[in-house]
């Protein structure tokens, strides 16, 4: 399954270290990468791709959870279907 | 792959604009729980619904977390007590609403609709009973809702109904005055009730659905808001436009929240609810929407206008969003609920006479409305009346949800909490109508009811 990983927040240096480094560890492939900063905040996207639906989507959201608390920015994970529901028909 | 500028629409919509899924609702059936011993008849109900229901909150505690949609209420939809403990030997269901009550508890869903009787062209004794057992059984539960159909397009107004709901709304409201008359927030009456209503206070599981059914309602008015404000001073082509866009995105959430819902609990999809429904938080209204439009302060001349090309417009766009539609789909007035409403009532420019008007064109009737603690039945009853007429008429879903709150009077206002807000008493006409609802009886069905 796919989801997309968005980070908001000030700039500083190694977010994308940090969590690309979680993702690495739980063999999260990240399948697309997109950063800029939008009216002077920090904005990723990342799409990602997980080997399967197991409970390993839960232990990601939650340590990223952590990783956002730690270096102050707001993580989040959503299951792709999101966007695509919205925005194509 | 979607573009940035997209992901971040969703989730500004989600954080900054309120969007939510307001409620996912399992409807189930309870035609197979009907038993001659009252007791057993419980039993039954209270096993089937903890056994249907049993995965509903989890499982949207956990649709919310994966796809980053708040979901709001998981709530539970029943057939219409009145039948089922109709073939019992009961002559009070208060046990019935006490056992839905305990099986809302143990399902951990908030509210439990269904302590419903259908009474549009005549009583059975079974709903006699279960109108009678109304405000004791909202008395002594909590999470229990009720609803009375007394009217609709194809059978015209029970009168003697509408009279009975004066005073059953007034005897409720007696019995929960140290709640500020709480229970009537729980009871709503109706013309043309729909079967698949997934919000509550008017939640029931009509008769022609299936066993168990998965109805979702979305919400989103802040969203809406947001829109219309980037197309200021746009002619009204643009906001209908504007609408209708926001419309089928907030609605495709639904859909989506809808299907796979149903897909985990193995319940089949039935309907998404389109409405608009505001929450008391600021920035969830749908009067500021009306407001956004031009007007300034909603309840002013050109409301009735403007709340007609929203609901629309929200039909409009919904419509394509989703492949089933259903249940009440439009914008909602409550005014306990909206912040918009409760500054427009406090300060007179919304009054209950313009509430029954814009009622002729949003998704249902005069909802949430605080009235004086000594407010007539008979008063209340002309109110459901009226109502009801506009509902039979303009074949549409009207409903009374009014709380005559006990002790209190115009200039003061009463605290319900939570989603259901806030309320100034708002003043009623005090000239009589004791005479025009005591004649009793049943306002003939309208002509175009004659279709066939």
């Amino acid at each position: 399954m796919k989801a997309v990983v968005s980070v908001m927040g000030i700039d500083r240096t190694g977010i994308i270290a940090k969590v690309s480094g979680c993702l690495f560890n739980h063999g999260v492939n990240i399948l697309d990468i997109n950063q800029t900063i939008m009216q002077n905040i920090f904005t990723m996207v990342m799409l990602v791709e997980f080997k399967d639906d197991s409970a390993e989507y839960n232990t990601v959201m939650n340590e990223l959870d952590g990783i956002g608390k730690e270096i102050g920015v707001d993580i989040r994970m959503q299951h792709e279907d999101i966007f695509n529901s919205m925005h194509r028909i | 792959m979607i573009n940035t500028r997209e992901i971040m629409e969703t989730i500004k919509m989600i954080d900054d604009e309120h969007l939510d899924i307001r409620t996912i609702t399992m409807g189930i059936s309870l035609l197979d729980c009907i038993d001659s011993s009252a007791e057993k008849a419980c039993e039954k109900i209270y096993e089937k619904i903890t056994r249907l229901a049993k995965d509903l909150v989890k499982t949207g505690e956990d649709i919310s977390r994966q796809y980053g949609i708040p979901i709001i209420n998981k709530r539970i939809s029943v057939t219409p007590i009145s039948i089922i403990a109709g073939a019992s030997d009961a002559d009070n269901y208060v046990m019935f609403a006490q056992t839905l009550d305990r099986a809302a508890k143990a399902t951990g869903v908030n509210f439990i609709g269904g302590f419903s009787a259908l009474v549009q062209k005549g009583f059975t004794q079974g709903d006699r009973i279960l109108i009678d057992s109304i405000p004791e059984a909202l008395a002594k539960t909590e999470r229990v809702c009720s609803s009375v159909a007394v009217g609709s397009t194809k059978a015209g107004i029970n009168m003697d109904a509408v009279k009975l709901m004066g005073q059953i709304i007034k005897k409720t409201a007696d019995m929960t005055a140290e709640e500020d008359s709480f229970g009537c927030a729980k009871l709503v009456v109706f013309s043309n009730a729909v079967e698949d209503n997934p919000f509550m206070a008017g939640a029931f599981h009509g008769v022609g659905e299936g066993d168990c059914v998965i109805n979702v309602g979305v919400s989103g008015p802040g969203v809406v808001k947001a829109a219309l404000s980037k197309v200021k001073g746009a002619d009204f082509g643009t906001v209908a436009e504007t609408i209708k866009k926001t419309a089928f995105k907030i609605t495709r959430m639904g859909q989506l929240v809808a299907q796979e819902a149903s897909r985990r609990l193995n319940v089949p999809f039935g309907i998404v609810d389109l409405s608009l429904a505001p929450t008391p938080e600021v920035g969830d209204s749908v009067a500021y929407i009306l407001e956004e439009m031009g007007l300034e302060r909603c309840g002013t001349h050109g409301t009735t206008a403007a709340l007609a090309l929203l609901n629309d417009a929200v039909k409009k766009g919904g419509v394509m969003a989703s492949s089933y539609v259903g249940g009440l789909s439009g914008a909602f007035i409550p005014v306990s609920e909206d912040a918009g409403m409760i500054a427009a009532a406090e300060c007179g420019t919304l009054t209950l006479d313009k509430l029954e008007a814009m009622t002729c064109v949003c998704s249902v009737g005069l909802d949430m409305i605080a009235v004086p603690g000594d407010t007539t039945a008979e008063t209340i009853s002309a109110i459901i009346a009226d109502e009801s007429a506009i509902g039979m008429i303009n074949q549409k879903t009207t409903a009374v949800r009014i709380i005559p709150v006990i002790g209190k009077n115009v200039g003061e206002s009463v605290e319900f909490g939570g989603l259901l807000g806030y309320a100034p008493i708002m003043p009623v006409h005090k000239e009589s109508s004791a005479e025009f609802i005591n004649r009793g009886g049943r306002i003939p069905a309208p002509i175009h009811s004659l279709k066939n």
